[in-house]
């Protein structure tokens, strides 16, 4: 893992762990966002099941952008309903992705409360979301991009110029 | 006029129409598959809308009666949040393509997005397609005795949800394959994906005479033609072909084509059996096998809603790249 990384997991570890949210649901968002959730899982000592959250149906440019070929069903193998879920993503950049995602957890059910743990916190928010538990913060532009990549496990991540904004 | 049918697809080569089996890629059918698969789970939610088609509207414009087509049709445009419209037309045949066309125009000018046709003509849902503005997308709900391909996208769901291979699959198809859409459509399914081999199986009068060149066998007989089926397609008999001179008399075509324990015997122990409904007991398909523990009879019925959901789902979508965390 490369040492940003592994020191921004180490952080949102810590930060989640302390938070002393009664019999938490941990629920990490396809793809990213599982593998942080997966490696905060094992670390914190989580005895139930990840909960996996892929927002494709809930995607607001569906119009625009169609299918991911590669969807996968979510599983919340707990129920959520009167739970307290702790969700999961990578980067938190417009926003959309957590609304989504919090679409998509309400069609399952009723949760008590729903706290937002990212590994990167970026610049860039288009809706008045922001997370509860943070790994790191980056200053980038709209042309800048955020990656998540997992080699042989470890987790990285680079930065992208997009070209567009 | 149906071959091929380039109006299916937009100028990027997406698919923009569901027309017809005919000409589509195993991948673009998987991926409908694979779509669909994960729909299968919204059915169990308690709320089961999502909304991928919220603000579209959806016309059935049915000029053909139909229950269960209609019915998954509206399911799985309400699932998708989409507004439905039921438009169950009755068209006086002497005006034929004129009608049908002022009609669908006259529903289009009140800005619908989806059109779901089924019509008694051959080529209707692609006579429609070729006549609206290029943001309208029409599926084939059953036209004539050309294809039902919707039908047989959930069929071949249905047979991949017990069985994963098809190019180990031998599947064979029972009954009256002449004036059969279903059947049609999905002898095109099937070769796509890979199966092994696809026989036909019922008396001569109803098989079309160049039956070969679509890829399959013809069996005259349930003996030979069931021998070592994973699965077997059985397909309704009308009723009113009883009055020709197509088939003798409704016992004796049970007697050598109907689908009982004892025919159902001569396929391979686990061979499943499926029919797209409404089922005529007695007639093609004893009752016992149609509700016996090998029958998926309704799964395919619960299956129609989640793969006419990705059908939608996959037409509707756009292609614009954009960014998006």
């Amino acid at each position: 893992m490369d040492n940003a990384a592994a020191n921004a997991v180490d952080n949102l570890a810590q930060q989640v762990a302390s938070s002393l949210i009664e019999d938490p649901l941990l629920i990490g968002i396809h793809t990213g966002g599982v593998w942080v959730a997966d490696i905060l899982h094992r670390k914190i000592g989580f005895s139930e099941e990840l909960g996996i959250l892929d927002i494709s149906f809930y995607r607001d440019d569906f119009s625009r952008v169609g299918l991911n070929p590669q969807v996968k069903a979510s599983s919340l193998p707990a129920g959520i309903e009167d739970r307290n879920i702790i969700l999961i993503d990578d980067v938190l950049y417009t926003g959309r992705t957590i609304r989504a995602a919090l679409n998509e957890i309400f069609s399952y059910g009723r949760p008590a409360s729903v706290k937002l743990g990212v590994l990167i916190k970026r610049t860039g928010r288009e809706l008045p979301i922001q997370s509860d538990f943070t790994g790191m913060e980056m200053d980038l532009g709209d042309h800048q991009q955020a990656k998540l990549y997992r080699d042989n496990g470890k987790l990285g991540f680079s930065i992208d110029e997009t070209g567009c904004t | 006029m149906h071959a091929n049918v380039p109006v299916q697809f937009d100028h990027n080569g997406k698919l923009r129409h569901f027309l017809t089996i005919q000409g589509l890629s195993e991948e673009t059918l998987t991926g409908i598959l694979d779509i669909a698969h994960s729909f299968i789970d919204f059915g169990k939610r308690e709320i089961k809308k999502i909304p991928l088609m919220r603000g579209k509207t959806v016309v059935n414009l049915f000029f053909e009666p139909s229950t269960r087509t209609r019915t998954t049709f509206e399911i799985a445009a309400k699932r998708l949040s989409a507004d439905v419209v039921n438009m169950n037309a009755t068209r006086m045949s002497t005006t034929k393509g004129e009608t049908i066309l002022d009609t669908v125009k006259t529903i289009e000018a009140m800005h619908t997005d989806m059109f779901v046709v089924r019509d008694r003509a051959s080529g209707a849902a692609q006579l429609i397609a070729s006549h609206l503005p290029d943001y309208v997308r029409v599926i084939n709900a059953g036209d004539g005795r050309h294809e039902h391909p919707t039908q047989a996208m959930l069929d071949v769901f249905t047979i991949r949800q017990h069985r994963q291979d098809f190019s180990k699959l031998r599947i064979a198809i029972v009954g009256d394959i002449l004036h059969s859409r279903v059947a049609r459509s999905q002898i095109h399914a099937l070769n796509i994906l890979g199966t092994r081999e696809i026989r036909v199986i019922g008396p001569r009068t109803l098989i079309p005479t160049d039956i070969e060149t679509m890829g399959v066998g013809y069996v005259n007989n349930m003996r030979d033609g069931l021998e070592n089926i994973d699965v077997v397609i059985m397909l309704r008999i009308q009723r009113e072909r009883m009055d020709g001179q197509l088939i003798p008399s409704e016992q004796e075509y049970f007697a050598r084509y109907g689908l009982t324990e004892e025919t159902l015997g001569f396929a391979k122990p686990d061979a499943m059996v499926m029919h797209p409904g409404p089922i005529n007991r007695g007639l093609e398909i004893s009752s016992s096998v149609a509700d016996g523990n090998r029958s998926v009879i309704l799964d395919q019925v619960t299956n129609g809603i989640a793969v006419r959901m990705s059908i939608m789902a996959h037409l509707m979508g756009g292609q614009e790249k954009s960014r998006w965390t």
